[in-house]
């Protein structure tokens, strides 16, 4: 294996390969922050650090990192770039090497996230960089927004190569309603990309503006409102949740379809009414995220009801997994039962997202541990074990060799333990009143038990997630070789040799009239 | 003490006379001393309407998770089920899959949405008879100015049985006043007024925490609500008004101006 033909490649397989090392790197970075600030937290008072700064540091690292470098990469890095031109049969994506830009871009990004750690004033900014916080800190917020600009616009050129691929190069006979529910569900990913990151480009654009070259766009004595920021950060960073839901979701129907090796539950009313759905409404619900910013009274209430309404396409999506579900032939192997497991998560995450809809009810639980117990649910923690379970799904496609059961399914377990753990009681504390981004709960001793649990359900978790990915290492380098459609699916990336070489099949295939992706056969 | 005694009195006769006023205006129908006293508590409607919104979505989740456990169970692969059968949808039980649950999913939004936005206003509606208090929020403290000129820091007193509003601002980055006792929070911020209201009926002491992410020290933010039985926040307030007159007294001339200011600070950006 030639280093130089891998960072100089175009081939999309090895592109993809190269995102998923980078974001499960990045993964275990910002979930070593997660571990650190859990064991902070583990006591009253000081415990491993006696600087709250210190700390701020790993809870700005720690939510930036999982969402930029680790959730979108992985999602519309790896698995898009990987199964897209497989599942509709093309040689590989439509610019090959905008693709290569896009994953050094993506590295470049990163590795500045990282230097965090040996900067002499790290961004202490939280990832969403509020001002005027931001602009009044020592810390760097420059390296918040060049990270946040890299990454987005290495998501852009992603994006335009993805819908360019999937309009002109499908194979012959695969029409818009047989594509695989994950290329639908990733192509609007890419299309929210495409609309809503410049957004978040302006604004943390305009961030370093204020900061270093002392405009006044977020400085109220100068005429600028604080709250601009906020909307312009929420109306991107609302539908990135569906750029990480979409492609994760989309993960979670291609195992539950083979691993049960059943056709889709209502195919149509998934793809138009569920993802179209999250497209149509996602541009205007951010306002819930600053229900109680002081914004103007008219757009919570008429969020609020855009905000429920969410819960139809979603719903709609919901029905589909758990349908497909019905009379099928389930076969409980690792990335099934990390699929299921996104189904238990995503339902107690998306229903515990109810009350945070209405602006009366948000009042009382806004910024406290409840909401970031509901996002680990419903984004955090679904989405990773979707990507996991994806991971364990195409293993044998990636590699051509097999990961090891036993381990595999021990692994998903401790996470599952691990997570409900730390989480649940999560939800129950910010209920009662803990506030989020707390260094130190001095005026709240009676959650110290409460915290120790967490932390104990966080190294569960933690030891769960390391299994899988020793788990990954070790069937990457012995596994026993695997068959090149090990779970019997007629989807197309599972019809060609693994791994797939450089052009995917000898002759580009073709399909029939009367093949579908979800069209599983006895054998 | 005589003077102390009076002054409360005096309050509570106000207090009472305002209340009568206000509440024959607002509901002229039911007259009454009950009727003095009703003001929509958003804390207890918060209460109700979680508790309601929680039994709620448990049903429906619960409902979810057993059919999934059950479809998981009857589906397992098993001899005689190798290969998944799950029925062809016709087109109309396509399209009746999909419009019922949208129909289904919307009703209880539109249910939903209803009753959380009649607690929306009464978090939003001020009662007629309050307190009204101004906060400056700052890094790391929490400063009250009073109607009369009292400040406090940290420490918000109030009396038993008012209404209080806080008109809020900030001199430096966001904040977010957060009783969890009172189940309210908003934030502030500079170049902005915002407001909240909370309806202390007890004497004690509720914490006040910070719930918006503020700096280094963020995490320890934190004051209190100290609610007094009326006589003694009287007493308290007579105080305070003795030492603001006596810490004015020497520079005259300076004293009103500096007391007015973050009034009318705050009142011009309304």
């Amino acid at each position: 294996m030639n280093l130089k033909e891998w960072i100089f490649t175009t081939d999309h397989k090895r592109v993809g390969v190269l995102y998923l090392i980078g974001s499960i790197a990045a993964f275990g970075i910002a979930g070593i922050m997660a571990l650190l600030m859990r064991a902070e937290l583990s006591t009253l008072g000081p415990t491993i650090t006696s600087n709250p700064a210190t700390y701020n540091v790993w809870l700005y690292t720690h939510g930036a990192v999982m969402i930029l470098g680790f959730q979108i990469p992985a999602l519309t890095g790896f698995f898009a770039n990987y199964c897209i031109p497989l599942m509709i049969g093309a040689k590989d994506v439509a610019f090959p090497r905008v693709n290569a830009l896009s994953v050094w871009l993506f590295y470049v990004g990163v590795i500045l996230a990282c230097l965090t750690f040996f900067l002499p004033d790290p961004p202490d900014v939280m990832w969403t960089g509020y001002p005027p916080y931001s602009i009044m800190t020592t810390g760097n917020t420059a390296m918040y927004s060049f990270t946040v600009l890299i990454l987005g616009f290495a998501s852009i050129i992603g994006g335009v190569n993805f819908l360019t691929t999937v309009a002109y190069m499908r194979a012959p006979g695969l029409t818009l309603n047989k594509l695989n529910i994950f290329v639908w569900c990733t192509l609007a990913a890419f299309v929210l990309q495409l609309i809503f990151v410049p957004v978040l480009g302006t604004a943390v654009t305009l961030i370093s503006m204020d900061k270093y070259l002392g405009t006044h766009f977020f400085d109220p004595a100068a005429g600028g409102d604080v709250l601009t920021y906020q909307n312009l950060f929420w109306f991107y960073s609302h539908p990135a949740v569906y750029v990480i839901f979409l492609p994760f979701i989309g993960v979670v129907y291609e195992i539950i379809t083979a691993h049960s090796k059943n056709m889709v539950f209502n195919y149509k009313m998934v793809v138009y009414g569920g993802v179209g759905g999250i497209v149509a409404l996602s541009g205007v619900v951010w306002v819930h995220h600053l229900y109680v910013s002081g914004m103007a009274d008219w757009l919570r209430i008429g969020q609020m009801i855009t905000t429920l309404m969410i819960s139809i396409p979603v719903g709609l999506m919901m029905i589909g997994l758990i349908g497909t579900l019905y009379k099928g032939s389930i076969a409980f192997t690792t990335p099934m039962l990390y699929a299921l497991g996104v189904v238990f998560l995503f339902l107690i995450g998306g229903l515990t997202g109810v009350p945070l809809a209405l602006p009366s009810l948000t009042i009382g639980v806004s910024d406290t541990y409840y909401v970031v117990g509901h996002f680990h649910y419903v984004m955090a923690v679904a989405g990773t074990f979707a990507i996991f379970g994806g991971v364990y799904h195409w293993f044998p496609k990636v590699t051509g060799k097999m990961y090891n059961e036993f381990w595999g399914k021990l692994g998903f377990w401790l996470t599952f333990i691990g997570v409900n753990i730390t989480f649940w009681i999560m939800m129950d504390v910010g209920v009662k009143g803990m506030p989020r981004r707390y260094y130190d709960y001095a005026h709240f001793p009676q959650f110290e038990s409460a915290h120790q649990w967490m932390t104990v359900g966080a190294a569960i978790l933690g030891v769960g997630f390391a299994l899988a990915v020793l788990n990954w290492i070790m069937g990457a380098i012995n596994g026993k070789k695997a068959l090149d459609n090990p779970w019997g699916s007629p989807s197309l990336e599972w019809s060609t040799v693994s791994p797939p070489p450089h052009g995917n099949w000898p002759t580009p295939p073709s399909v029939s009239e009367d093949w579908h992706p979800y069209g599983f056969k006895k054998d | 003490m005589l003077k102390k005694k009076f002054t409360a009195i005096a309050l509570g006769l106000t207090l009472s006379a305002s209340s009568l006023l206000a509440s024959a205006s607002a509901e002229p129908a039911s007259a009454g001393a009950a009727a003095a006293a009703k003001i929509n508590d958003p804390a207890k409607g918060w209460d109700t309407l979680w508790y309601h919104v929680i039994r709620d979505i448990s049903i429906i989740g619960v409902l979810f998770a057993l059919v999934t456990a059950w479809f998981i169970w009857q589906s397992r692969r098993r001899p005689g089920n190798e290969v998944g059968a799950s029925p062809k949808l016709s087109a109309a039980s396509a399209v009746g899959w999909t419009v019922i649950p949208i129909f289904v999913f919307l009703s209880i939004d539109l249910y939903t949405a209803a009753n959380g936005w009649v607690l929306w206003n009464h978090y939003r509606d001020v009662p007629a008879q309050r307190m009204e208090v101004k906060l400056e929020s700052g890094m790391y403290s929490w400063d009250y100015t009073y109607a009369n000129g009292v400040r406090t820091q940290n420490e918000l007193i109030v009396p038993a049985g008012t209404p209080v509003v806080l008109r809020m601002t900030s001199r430096d980055t966001l904040h977010s006043h957060y009783i969890p006792d009172f189940r309210v929070k908003e934030d502030s911020m500079p170049g902005r007024v915002t407001y909240l209201w909370f309806n202390p009926e007890k004497p004690g002491e509720h914490i006040v925490t910070c719930a918006e992410y503020c700096g280094v020290m963020h995490g320890y933010m934190a004051g209190r609500v100290i609610v007094k039985a009326p006589e003694e926040y009287a007493a308290w307030m007579q105080q305070e008004e003795t030492k603001l007159a006596a810490a004015n007294a020497p520079a005259v001339a300076e004293a009103p101006a500096e007391v007015a200011k973050p009034a009318a600070k705050a009142t011009k950006k309304i």
